[in-house]
């Protein structure tokens, strides 16, 4: 079943504050994940890889075209769609840690379940199974993620991307400033999130990561029309 | 003869708040706003009271003005000569007697009957000014029947005193629906309020508002379920009449801590006296 | 779904002065949506007649009832609509001292909604409060305390705990966060957002603080001059402008 459906897909950046510059970044992507396949999104710098999952994740509003997750389309869905999806469907793990200061790790990472109506225990359990096997020290669970380094952060960003068991699943560069043994960590959760059927789109610099999790690689590069000003 | 019209007011004035009384005795425990008149007396010292007793004076009635219960301190026996000099009305210090009663302070302690009137000095009407000042606002409140911020007035008192503190001008809803001042009698009073055969009338002559309650009108003091309202007392009896159930004052008889108690209303432990003398 | 509040149309004028038009929006339960633009733009005009404290021009603003269903509270009689103000609907303030008595102790200001729907039972009033300043993490030794004794901080959470402790469903918050320090503005966001999450409530949050709408509102209104120039998910609206004047509010936000 195809978790992914995009047609068409275009994008634009219009910069009205920069003399109205018009951006074409984009131009009739088509792309189909179906459950249980990994799909690596490659191409040179600019190709739109983090603009694709961008809005795939309803974080940029398409030109044109559709884009269906598990059947609605983000091009076109009202915003409450786009929250319940986000909420049920469809995680994100960025490179960036966006959280409230002083909010504990272990809350930040359980929000998503708790978000759900999972009771605060079970979320917290499921964090710190998480957190354990993250390798994140349990001294700094009760501590807000903000201080921490910046492998440290994107460790906390992964289990709360992984705490709900999304059927859609985004990973914008999840290995990047990892040590080799939370790394191999990071890839047996992607691969075990696959084999129960996730459906997964991520961007790998780590070639040889993208070779151990993803079923299939696709070239945006395609996809970038000649830019015009 | 006088060089003043009867009873001081002339007849357009006593017209007006005439109205008004009719209007708060139609609207039980409404204040009706009334264009007070400057009085020869400061504010403060009842000119509210005395318009509505000159409003309602005829010259067939029996006057008596008491303060805290007393007919013979400076404020009621210069209130009782002003109407003696203006209306030329017989006066009395007796309860029974009386045909109108002005007072400040006190309900006294002898029932009173249905062919009476009693008329309160009232400082401050309105019973929700000190939790909310704006009187746009509570104007609105009475309006909407919107009075949990009395509550909220008691709830302090028993957060920090442990029980309601609040020992007079404690406030009552009547006839299920206006929240009303009673004026500053003692709390130990407000039971009388209740099912009254006299006619009560209350006037505020600087905050310029009359309201009154008809006869057997339902008055209840306001509580909460777990502290209810207390008429409470000094746990004496009267040092002159051995009363043992009218509210006391309590005399400072000397700088050794020597003390009395004595009935706040004289006219009452008179009475007792007399007729224990008898 | 039946959104839990629907506005149609809504204009309110000055005279020649346009307050806010033209601005209609759904709300549904559980979401929070924030509403941003300059001083002037017309966004607290527009709140102040959602709530109810001033009376538009023109236009609809339809609540779903607990009783009743779907009622424009325009057409409501004002008895009607000053108890869905102090049961279902709330009022946070920008300034502590707007939403609060402060010459009544802390539990006596989270006890006057529940005394004003009826509550008599004195114990019972005050162990509710006590559990509430315990929510918005006030120590319970302080609940007869003034609020004058509290620190800002402290005066905001209590004036939430004072607008939720009856339930109510919708919130509205002029600028929550305004005027406090930084370090006090973070706790009470995590605050507020658990108190949406874990009460399903729902919110309209008026501010000009582009990081409180990220955290706090899942949606986000983008108004000027009166009217509402972009509107969609606050990450999408703050990632991808579309409109001119958005895309100059973003772009002025100082990074740190």
């Amino acid at each position: 079943m195809a978790m992914i459906e995009i047609e068409n897909l275009s994008k634009t950046f219009q910069l009205h504050t920069q003399g109205s510059a018009r951006i074409d970044v984009m131009r009739d992507l088509s792309l189909r994940v179906e459950a249980g396949e990994c799909v690596a999104l490659t191409g040179r710098s600019g190709a739109g890889k983090s603009t694709l999952m961008r809005m795939i994740y309803g974080n940029y509003l398409a030109a044109g075209g559709s884009l269906r997750i598990a059947g609605t389309d983000v091009v076109t869905a009202s915003p409450h769609d786009i929250l319940r999806l986000r909420r049920e469907t469809m995680g994100y793990v960025s490179q960036f840690l966006r959280v409230i200061p002083r909010v504990p790790t272990i809350d930040v990472v359980a929000e998503p379940l708790l978000a759900l109506g999972t009771p605060t225990a079970a979320a917290r359990d499921r964090a710190a199974y998480l957190l354990t096997r993250l390798n994140l020290p349990e001294r700094l669970w009760r501590l807000s993620p903000t201080t921490f380094s910046g492998g440290e952060q994107q460790r906390v960003n992964i289990a709360r991307g992984f705490a709900h068991e999304y059927p859609v699943l985004l990973l914008d560069e999840p290995t990047a400033s990892l040590d080799p043994v939370n790394r191999a960590v990071v890839l047996d959760l992607i691969s075990a999130a696959r084999h129960r059927g996730a459906a997964i789109v991520g961007i790998f610099h780590d070639a040889e990561a993208r070779a151990q999790v993803c079923t299939r690689e696709v070239d945006l590069t395609a996809f970038v029309p000649g830019r015009a000003v | 003869m006088t060089d003043y019209n009867f009873a001081y007011l002339d007849e357009q004035t006593k017209r007006m708040i005439r109205r008004a009384l009719l209007k708060a005795l139609a609207i039980p425990g409404y204040q009706v706003p009334f264009a007070s008149r400057e009085m020869p007396m400061p504010y403060g010292w009842g000119t509210g009271g005395v318009q509505v007793t000159a409003s309602v004076l005829t010259p067939e009635d029996r006057l008596k003005v008491i303060d805290q219960g007393a007919d013979d301190t400076t404020n009621a026996v210069s209130i009782r000569k002003f109407f003696e000099k203006t209306a030329q009305v017989a006066t009395t210090t007796r309860t029974t007697e009386a045909t109108v009663i002005q007072t400040r302070h006190r309900i006294p302690e002898t029932p009173l009957g249905e062919d009476q009137i009693l008329v309160y000095q009232v400082p401050i009407p309105e019973p929700l000014r000190f939790l909310e000042p704006r009187e746009t606002e509570t104007r609105r409140m009475h309006a909407l029947e919107e009075y949990g911020l009395m509550h909220v007035k008691l709830y302090e008192d028993i957060a920090r005193h442990g029980a309601i503190a609040t020992a007079y001008a404690y406030p009552v809803k009547v006839a299920g629906r206006y929240v009303m001042d009673p004026s500053p009698i003692p709390k130990f009073d407000n039971p009388k309020l209740s099912d009254c055969p006299a006619i009560q009338l209350f006037g505020a002559g600087r905050e310029q508002r009359i309201y009154a309650l008809p006869p057997y009108t339902d008055v209840v003091s306001l509580d909460f379920e777990d502290h209810p309202f207390e008429a409470s007392k000094a746990p004496h009896a009267c040092a002159l009449c051995g009363s043992g159930d009218s509210y006391l004052d309590e005399i400072v008889t000397d700088d050794a801590g020597g003390r009395m108690f004595l009935c706040s209303d004289t006219d009452y432990c008179e009475s007792r006296h007399e007729r224990g003398a008898a | 779904m039946t959104p839990l509040l629907s506005v149609k149309t809504l204009r309110k004028t000055y005279g020649a002065h346009v307050g806010c038009t033209d601005v209609s929006f759904d709300l549904f339960p559980g979401e929070v949506m924030g509403i941003v633009g300059e001083s002037g733009s017309g966004k607290t005009t527009l709140l102040n007649c959602l709530a109810g404290h001033l009376t538009p021009d023109r236009g609809q603003v339809i609540f779903d009832t607990r009783a009743d269903g779907p009622r424009d509270v325009l057409a409501m009689s004002e008895p009607e609509r000053r108890m869905l103000g102090r049961t279902d609907w709330a009022f946070v303030h920008q300034h502590a001292r707007d939403g609060l008595r402060m010459n009544v102790s802390a539990g006596g200001n989270v006890g006057e909604r529940l005394m004003a729907v009826g509550a008599r039972h004195y114990g019972a009033i005050r162990a509710q409060a006590a559990d509430w300043l315990g929510r918005v993490e006030i120590d319970a030794g302080r609940i007869d305390d003034r609020p004058t004794t509290f620190s800002g901080g402290m005066q905001q959470r209590l004036q939430i705990a004072r607008n939720l402790v009856t339930q109510p469903r919708l919130v509205f918050m002029d600028e929550p966060t305004g005027g406090l320090d930084v370090s006090v503005q973070a706790r009470l966001l995590d605050l507020l957002r658990g108190l949406v999450r874990d009460l399903g409530l729902s919110a309209i949050v008026v501010t000009h603080d582009l990081a409180v709408v990220r955290l706090l509102a899942h949606r986000l209104m983008v108004m000027k001059d009166g009217r509402v120039v972009e509107t969609g998910l606050t990450d999408q609206v703050l990632d991808d402008p579309q409109h001119p004047y958005t895309q100059l509010l973003v772009s002025s936000v100082l990074q740190v």
